[in-house]
C-alpha cells in the first residue's frame, strides 16, 4: 500500500531532532507538525514573522492579527517571537533555520527543484519557497510519486520553470524515500507492500536502488 | 512639527495618478484597509503597487484592481485573487514576480540606503535572468536593486503623534521596511497617542521614518482562512 499523506508526514517527523528550527511549507509539510515525537523540542518558524508556532486556535481565541504563512489563523505559545519580513528571511537565508520541508510539482535527478510557476496557466508565484530552497542545506521534498495524470514527478530534468538549483537533497514520496546523490535518486526506504518494479515504472530520473533497501518504518 | 492628519482622504490627498505605492501586509493581515478605502475614493489611477500579495477578489489591493486603478504589482504570490490572475493572463495587468525575502530585502535596503545587494535566492531561475551574477565564497548570488516609493503606506497597531510604531502580531511582516522605503510614508493606526504613551523600549518603528499618521476606523481585519481546533 502507498502512503497516503498523513504517512509521509509521519515519515518525515522521524527526521527531526531536539532543537530543531523548522520551517514547513504549505500541504503534506504542515501536517509533519502533528507527528512531532513527544518530550521533543522542536521550533516551527512561519515567514511571514512567527518563531514558535503553535496549534489553530479556540473559537475565542481567533485573532485576525495572529496567522501562519498559509493565511491561518494560528496561536503563539510560550517562549514564540515575532519579527518583521525581512528579520524572517534572515533566519532563512542565514541558514539559521534546521529543517525545511516543502512540496514540489517536480524534482530532478540533479536536485533541481518546480514548485512555482506553470507558463501559460498558474502564475501564482514563488512566495518563499525560491529564499528557502537557496539556502537552507537540509531540505525535504513532500510529494506524491506521480501527478493527478499518473506521470512521474521524479524526473532527469525539470520541464516547468525551476524554483532553485542543485538543492534537494531528499525526497519522501507515497512509494518511498530518497537521498539525491550523484546525479540520482538513490532509493533507501519502500512503503510497506510497494514493489521496486513500481518504483521504477513510476521514476523517470535516474534510479539508484540502494543495497540495503529496507521498508519504510511508519 | 506635526505628522496628524486627520483622515485617510487626508492622508492620500497629494497621491498623484502613476505613483510608486508600497502598502504593508501579508494577505489580509496588516494591511492598510482606510487608506485603500480612500485611494478607491479618490480614483487615482496607473498605480505601481509594492505589495507582498494582491489582496482577495472583493478585499484589500483585490478591489483597487477591480476598479482598474493599477498599472502594476511587484509581489511575492499573488493565488489568492482570480480578478488578478484574468488581469495578468490577459496582459492588462503587469506584474514583477519577485520572491518574499528577496522583497523584503529590496524595500529594506531602498529604506537603508543601499543600492545594491547580492542574495542567493533565484539563482539559475528565471527570476535571475538579466541581472548581474556574482561567484563569492564558492557560490553563486544574484545581485539584487533597493525599491523606493512614492508613498509607502502602513498599517500599525499603535502609534504615537511622533510617528513612532508598534505592530501587533503577525499584522508587522513587511510594515516596518515599507515605512523606512518611502519618500512619503502614511501610518495608519488603530490608537493614536501622546508622546510618552508608548514605551520607547518597545518602538518597531521610530518616528523618524513617518511623515502622516492618522487613526483608522472601522477595521474589518478579514480572514482569510479561520481554522480553530476544538
Amino acid at each position: 500500500m502507498p502512503l497516503d499523506k498523513f504517512g509521509i508526514a509521519k515519515r518525515i517527523a522521524r527526521e527531526l531532532r531536539d532543537g530543531f528550527y523548522v520551517n514547513l511549507g504549505i500541504g503534506i509539510p504542515t501536517l509533519v507538525a502533528n507527528y512531532i515525537p513527544a518530550g521533543m523540542d522542536v521550533i516551527l518558524q512561519s515567514e511571514n514573522g512567527l518563531l514558535g508556532m503553535g496549534p489553530f486556535p479556540k473559537e475565542s481565541e481567533v485573532d485576525p492579527d495572529l496567522i501562519n504563512a498559509g493565511k491561518q489563523t494560528v496561536t503563539t505559545l510560550k517562549g514564540s517571537s515575532l519579527f518583521s519580513s525581512a528579520e524572517s528571511f534572515a533566519m532563512i537565508r542565514g541558514g539559521h533555520v534546521d529543517l525545511t520541508v516543502l512540496g514540489a510539482m517536480e524534482v530532478a535527478d540533479n536536485g533541481d527543484i518546480a514548485n512555482w510557476k506553470i507558463p501559460g496557466k498558474m502564475v501564482k508565484g514563488m512566495g518563499g519557497a525560491m529564499d528557502l530552497v537557496a539556502a537552507c542545506d537540509n531540505i525535504i521534498v513532500a510529494m506524491m510519486q506521480t501527478n493527478p495524470k499518473g506521470e512521474s514527478k521524479l524526473l532527469s530534468a525539470c520541464t516547468l520553470p525551476i524554483t532553485g538549483k542543485a538543492c534537494i537533497q531528499r525526497v519522501v514520496t507515497d512509494l518511498g524515500y530518497y537521498e539525491i546523490k550523484d546525479g540520482a535518486f538513490n532509493l533507501l526506504e519502500i512503503a510497506p507492500g510497494v514493489t521496486v518494479d513500481e518504483i521504477k515504472a513510476k521514476t523517470l530520473g535516474k534510479l539508484v536502488v540502494s543495497e540495503k533497501l529496507k521498508t519504510m518504518e511508519v | 512639527m506635526n505628522k496628524v492628519v486627520a483622515n485617510a482622504d487626508e492622508a492620500v490627498r497629494d497621491i498623484p495618478d502613476n505613483a510608486v505605492l508600497m502598502l504593508g501586509g501579508f494577505g489580509l493581515c496588516g494591511i492598510p484597509e482606510n487608506c485603500i478605502s480612500a485611494l478607491i475614493k479618490k480614483g487615482v489611477k496607473g498605480l505601481t503597487c509594492i505589495s507582498n500579495n494582491a489582496g482577495v477578489d472583493d478585499f484589500g489591493i483585490g478591489l483597487m484592481l477591480k476598479t482598474r486603478q493599477v498599472k502594476k504589482m511587484i509581489s511575492s504570490y499573488v493565488g489568492e485573487n482570480a480578478e488578478f490572475e484574468r488581469q495578468l493572463l490577459s496582459g492588462e495587468l503587469e506584474v514583477d514576480l519577485v520572491p518574499q525575502g528577496t522583497l523584503a530585502e529590496r524595500i529594506r535596503a531602498g529604506g537603508a540606503g543601499i543600492p545594491l545587494f547580492a542574495t542567493p535566492t533565484g539563482y539559475g531561475t528565471e527570476v535571475a535572468e538579466g541581472k548581474e551574477i556574482r561567484e563569492m565564497h564558492g557560490k553563486m548570488y544574484v545581485m539584487e536593486e533597493w525599491l523606493k516609493a512614492d508613498f509607502a503606506i502602513v498599517k500599525a497597531w499603535k502609534g504615537d503623534t511622533l510617528g513612532n510604531l508598534i505592530f501587533k502580531g503577525t499584522a508587522r511582516n513587511f510594515n516596518p521596511m515599507m515605512a523606512t522605503a518611502g519618500k512619503i510614508t502614511i501610518a495608519e493606526v488603530e490608537e493614536l497617542v501622546e508622546p510618552g504613551e508608548l514605551d520607547p523600549n518597545m518602538i518597531h518603528t521610530p518616528g523618524i521614518f513617518v511623515q502622516r499618521i492618522f487613526k483608522g476606523e472601522n477595521y474589518e481585519k478579514r480572514i482569510e482562512q479561520r481554522t480553530v481546533s476544538k
